[in-house]
């Protein structure tokens, strides 16, 4: 049978993924969108494992937030990309640089 | 080893595998897809957690929508993807030693002596006939009514917000006003115009 700490493994397995992504993929604003969804799916998991195994609800239920936050958080952020695309003709993180930051 | 674990360490491996397809594929088109391969097997692993109905939504709302709308976004745009994966050889020792060193930190607290089987109980199955989503619901209605509300203003603000940013007025661009259609009057449309008949020379 699984143990609760091969669930909480593979999560932390996939969020230290999604962190090696932000570093790589630094200049590519989409793949950091793709990073952040694989984090949260990474706390997720996390969530419904302590669920299961506590058998308590209320961590599905904020799984169910997590993911509406998620989508709108996703519509949002590629709704952005498209008006800085549109703008400037690039995505590259490192062409952002009009506020002098 | 019984055929749960069995299907546990598939589905781990095939997601493990799929995240990192994910951040090291050159194409944004195949990251996409292998992000949509990493939820459908997440999806998986929460059925064999008996969370069905997240399970379904993570595929139907994930996999579904905000994917498709990931995919339509990366084929929209005209991407020059060279110039974006500079730096990534530069940033592999960095960023691989920060993740690793995270996964260590993490494994010290989450190991088996900390939360394995002996520490704390594999719950029993339930039974036949239990359902997942009566009960989320029950939940979700009751206790977690005002939290559920405050989700859907939630949503609603991301549909206005992206459709206002997305939004634009062109000028070049040819579209019909209906106030104004509708208050025109034939007066101003036709003119008459009072003239003597003229006679035959």
């Amino acid at each position: 049978m699984i143990a609760l700490s091969d669930y909480l493994i593979l999560g932390a397995i996939l969020f230290g993924l999604s962190v090696a992504g932000i570093f790589l993929n630094r200049k590519n604003v989409i793949i950091l969108l793709m990073a952040i969804e694989l984090m949260l799916l990474s706390v997720n998991m996390n969530f419904v494992a302590f669920s299961y195994f506590l058998g308590d609800t209320a961590g599905q239920v904020f799984v169910f937030f997590i993911l509406t936050v998620a989508a709108a958080e996703a519509a949002i952020g590629l709704a952005i990309l498209v008006v800085l695309f549109r703008n400037r003709q690039t995505i590259n993180v490192q062409d952002l640089d009009t506020l002098k930051g | 080893m019984d055929f749960q674990r069995f299907v546990f360490y598939v589905f781990a491996a095939i997601l493990v595998f799929a995240a990192a397809r994910v951040i090291t594929v050159r194409n944004p088109v195949h990251a996409a897809l292998h992000l949509v391969l990493a939820f459908f097997t997440c999806a998986g692993l929460w059925l064999l957690l008996e969370a069905e109905f997240l399970a379904i939504v993570l595929v139907l709302v994930y996999v579904g929508a905000v994917m498709v709308l990931f995919l339509f976004v990366v084929m929209m745009l005209d991407i020059n993807t060279s110039p974006l994966r500079e730096g990534f050889i530069r940033y592999l020792p960095v960023g691989l030693s920060v993740a690793a060193l995270i996964v260590i930190e993490m494994y010290m607290v989450v190991r088996a002596r900390n939360f394995g089987a002996d520490v704390m109980a594999i719950p029993e199955r339930h039974p036949e006939g239990y359902s997942n989503v009566r009960e989320l619901g029950s939940v979700l209605y009751t206790d977690y009514v005002y939290p559920f509300e405050i989700a859907s203003v939630i949503l609603l603000v991301a549909i206005i917000a992206a459709i206002a940013l997305t939004m634009r007025k062109r000028p070049e661009t040819k579209y019909q006003n209906p106030s104004e259609q509708v208050a025109v009057k034939s007066r101003d449309r036709v003119r008459i115009v009072e003239m003597k008949s003229e006679k035959k020379q």
